[in-house]
């Protein structure tokens, strides 16, 4: 007998074998929910495209697939300087902030999770407490700062806020307690100092968090709007939120151009999410311990 | 290489002592185990030695240079920790050569003692892989490696082998005995599992509650134990432990039988009468003990019989060919020269 005798007669005992349960009405209630969740995602972006191939007069018209697509409105924002501005400033800032919320919340975090010392509790429950706090409170003492700081319109302004954040520094706190203590203390007899011992033992083992606080900070400042609508005047100093807000003129908001604005500006941040997101993924601490 | 001396070594954490001034010395190139269970203080002394913590009295010397006010590196000690530490993102060749980052030697002085410590451990294949591609042996002699790569005074091992197969646990035990055999540091091993102890230390040191109850050669302590833990603690399974009363300078069992011990024991003093399992038989002597067997456990070439007396269960080793049946009356003895005598109320050895 020979192989293609006998699949026939594998594939129907396999057949019989499993047969296909049928799904019940948990199972369809679970998936329309999970389609209308994936929907309700999608839509924006797909609204957001289709509007930046729209003409202006079509904007109303809440069809997802404009009559006449066109890239006019893309060739406009490409040529128009001040994207490039915007997009720079936005570039600047976004990727200042970032390495220095890696940097600064990581340096808190590991001190208040790895050394012992006085009011240590205290300091953290203080920097725990600032999470409650809301931004719109904070705007008007930031403003006053940097005022008397001759900060206004400049990055220094924009950055100042949060170049480190108490949620960033939980964040790393937390992770760094999964580093085993033994890690540390065979580098200390290994002779190398608190400093090397964060940066070369201890940094590279939270690289899964480090990633996830990097897109997190990353995507906070790339995205954000009512701190740089209040610190910056000139349209030089605009970061790309700030900026496209301004397309069009007092009567009249020009969609299709903000929205292809913010098309090109989603580009940065699938780069930054599809760099970083394999570090998440990996499980580096656990592969050093026993096994 | 180097000696080491603890001198009246106290620790506490707040208000709870966990260490009571215990002393001890540790000759140059000497295998000393510190054994005992959870909580005993073996490892909070060994990480004292290492400087991991700071000792609230007492002093410690590592080659006659008191360390006390040393950081860990300017102790001249390597460690290898119960869970390895090797760094996930370090090839073994990189972890190995951690410990020589702040060594003053050149980068081909430097791989070459690499090299040297991986072809000793058998590694030199190995040193381009990461600790995930390695097995948990492979890891544990990375671990030895990186601590051998600095030549230390002092080794310190914190229950290196408590994550190993029972199988790979007796072959790591004798490669660790070779590798000291060959290099020849001064070792300081930390462990609970007393056959460990017993295989490898040149001297054991057991502890409890904070205090070294006996410190001699593995003989010493199995065959002299200072006390009823220590006797307990050593030899598997555990020695058996009987009463009974001095009375007219013999020993009377609970069982009614009489002993002459021909040693000064004083008189109408109350004894924990102590006698391993491997010295107790079935037989016609004197009886130590009297009851039916209960459980039996063939071992092949002898039986474990358990026999219930005086309200506790006594193990004695049968013959493997003809051991006596569950149910069985037997009458337990033992040569009088292998008994242990303890004081009933202190514990502590008589004779």
């Amino acid at each position: 007998m020979t192989a293609t005798e006998i699949r026939p007669t594998t594939d129907a005992l396999l057949k019989t074998e499993a047969p296909k349960k049928p799904a019940n009405m948990g199972q369809i209630l679970r998936w329309m929910l999970l389609f209308l969740g994936g929907v309700a995602m999608v839509m924006p972006i797909a609204y957001m495209i289709s509007t930046s191939l729209k003409w202006p007069h079509e904007v109303y018209n809440l069809k997802l697939i404009p009559d006449e697509p066109h890239i006019e409105n893309y060739t406009y924002v490409l040529e128009d300087g001040r994207f490039y501005w915007w997009f720079v400033n936005s570039m600047i800032i976004a990727v200042i902030t970032t390495v220095c919320n890696v940097i600064f919340d990581s340096l808190v975090g590991y001190t208040l999770c790895k050394f012992r010392f006085p009011g240590r509790y205290i300091v953290f429950i203080a920097i725990l407490s600032t999470l409650m706090i809301p931004t719109e409170m904070l705007v008007i003492p930031w403003y006053l700062m940097s005022q008397q700081f001759g900060w206004l319109d400049s990055y220094w302004g924009i950055m100042f806020p949060g170049l480190m954040t108490a949620f960033g520094t939980f964040l790393m706190k937390q992770f760094f307690e999964t580093v085993p203590d033994d890690f540390i203390e065979a580098a200390r007899i290994d002779g190398l100092n608190e400093l090397q011992i964060w940066w070369t033992v201890a940094m590279p083992l939270v690289k899964p968090a480090l990633a996830a606080l990097a897109i997190f900070v990353f995507l906070g400042n790339w995205t954000a709007f009512i701190w740089p609508l209040i610190v910056t005047n000139s349209v030089e100093m605009y970061t790309l939120p700030v900026g496209l807000s301004s397309f069009g003129d007092e009567a009249d908001v020009a969609w299709e151009l903000i929205m292809t604005g913010a098309a090109i500006s989603t580009i940065p941040t699938l780069i930054v999410f599809l760099i970083f997101q394999r570090y998440i993924i990996q499980g580096v601490v656990m592969a050093g311990l026993k096994g | 290489m180097a000696d080491l001396a603890i001198r009246n070594l106290v620790k506490r954490y707040d208000k709870t002592e966990v260490l009571h001034g215990i002393s001890l010395d540790v000759e140059d190139g000497e295998f000393v185990v510190f054994v005992g269970p959870s909580g005993c203080g073996k490892s909070t002394t060994l990480r004292l030695i290492a400087g991991l913590e700071d000792a609230t009295q007492g002093e410690i010397a590592i080659g006659g240079r008191v360390v006390n006010n040393l950081e860990p590196k300017d102790r001249d000690i390597a460690m290898v920790f119960q869970n390895y530490a090797i760094y996930p993102h370090m090839t073994v060749r990189k972890n190995i050569g951690f410990g020589l980052r702040t060594a003053k030697m050149s980068k081909a002085d430097k791989e070459a003692r690499i090299d040297e410590v991986a072809g000793i451990l058998g590694m030199t294949d190995l040193l381009a892989r990461k600790p995930s591609q390695l097995s948990g042996g492979q890891r544990q002699r990375v671990a030895i490696g990186r601590a051998m790569v600095r030549d230390p005074a002092v080794f310190l091992f914190d229950e290196p082998l408590s994550n190993l197969d029972a199988q790979l646990r007796t072959q790591m035990r004798l490669e660790i005995k070779k590798l000291h055999q060959r290099v020849g540091n001064t070792i300081i091993f930390v462990t609970h599992d007393q056959v460990e102890a017993m295989t490898m230390a040149d001297r054991i040191v057991i502890m409890k509650d904070g205090h070294i109850q006996q410190v001699g050669t593995p003989a010493e302590v199995y065959h002299k134990p200072a006390n009823t833990f220590v006797a307990r603690f050593i030899g598997a399974p555990s020695m058996n432990m009987l009463s009974g009363t001095v009375t007219n300078g013999a020993l009377r069992m609970a069982s009614g039988s009489t002993l002459e011990l021909g040693d000064n024991l004083p008189e109408g003093r109350d004894v924990t009468v102590g006698v391993r399992p491997e010295d107790l038989h079935p037989g016609d002597g004197p009886a130590l003990v009297r009851g039916p067997v209960t459980v039996r456990e063939p071992l092949g070439h002898e039986t474990l019989i358990y026999v219930g007396t005086e309200g506790q269960e006594v193990i004695a080793k049968a013959d493997g060919r003809t051991p006596p049946q569950v149910g069985e009356e037997v009458t337990l003895t033992a040569a009088v020269d292998t008994l242990h005598i303890f004081d009933a109320a202190t514990g502590e050895a008589l004779r």
